[in-house]
């Protein structure tokens, strides 16, 4: 059978690589992409957790739904600011969009 | 042994794809090996015996996020963005600080050892784990306050989207 640890391994993988996707890319939509990454790693480890300790307690199902809905509502806000810089910018490139920065 | 297999073939889907998605030049490619990413976890999810999160992670990950994602690339596309570097000046520091959290966590997830489960947990004759979960969604003494407020924090968010991407002209 497949120890639990396994599934650990597979998901701090996977948010190490999202991790590195947010941190090196430089288009903002691509950053948006490691996030994703990251918030299903996150989802592995809940439902792996769920079934491996007690599968009557169905708290990591619910928080892996709630994980689904968070995401969901961050890729919404972020892609329409993303759409929404664009069209007053002319550029999706996070380095450029510096005019916060003092 | 097949179920190993099958772990296996997901955990090598999953993280090829997810290293295609942050390195391919191309950023709808990378939306699709997103896609290819959110299907290996979605078999994963089913393998765990956790039909309802493997149906929900196909139809909004990859039925709504993911095709959201192609969607935004598609409406800010510039040619140039594809022909120069995809990364940043400091991505040798960010490949160092994965690599040192990868080495941390898994340190961290070795450290446990024999306090981790090697088989799951039996699911008790009579019980079926979809009941469970429609009944801890909607039960009082349960989940039903996070649940109303995720479904409220959605609702928001979908409201501010549509607001701050509209044309105010």
């Amino acid at each position: 059978m497949i120890p639990l640890s396994w599934y650990l391994f597979l998901s701090a993988a996977l948010f190490c690589i999202g991790l590195y996707g947010v941190l090196a890319r430089k288009n903002a939509i691509a950053i948006l992409l490691g996030v994703e990454l990251m918030l299903n790693a996150v989802n592995i480890n809940l439902v792996a957790f769920w079934r491996y300790l007690d599968p009557t307690q169905m708290g990591g199902q619910v928080f892996a739904i709630i994980v689904f809905a968070v995401a969901a509502a961050e890729v919404a806000v972020g892609l329409s600011l993303v759409i929404s810089i664009y069209r007053t910018r002319g550029t999706v490139v996070a380095d450029e969009l510096d005019m916060m920065k003092w | 042994m097949g179920a190993q297999i099958l772990f296996f073939l997901c955990a090598a889907l999953i993280l090829i794809s997810a290293i295609m998605v942050v390195t391919v030049r191309n950023l709808i490619h990378a939306a699709l090996w997103l896609i290819a990413t959110l299907f290996g976890a979605a078999l994963l999810y089913a393998s765990l015996d956790a039909s309802f999160i493997a149906v929900v992670q196909v139809v909004v990950y990859i039925g709504a996020i993911a095709i959201m994602f192609i969607f935004a690339v598609m409406l800010t596309r510039r040619e140039l963005l594809i022909k120069t570097d995809q990364t940043n000046a400091n991505w040798p520091l960010a490949l160092g600080l994965s690599a040192v959290m990868l080495v941390a966590l898994g340190y961290v997830i070795g450290g446990f050892g024999v306090t981790l489960n090697t088989t799951p947990a039996a699911i008790p004759a009579g019980v079926d784990p979809l009941t469970l979960l429609g009944k801890a969604l909607l039960a009082p003494e349960a989940y039903v306050l996070p649940f109303e407020v995720a479904s409220v924090l959605l609702l928001a968010a979908m409201v501010g989207a549509v607001y701050v991407a509209m044309n105010k002209k």
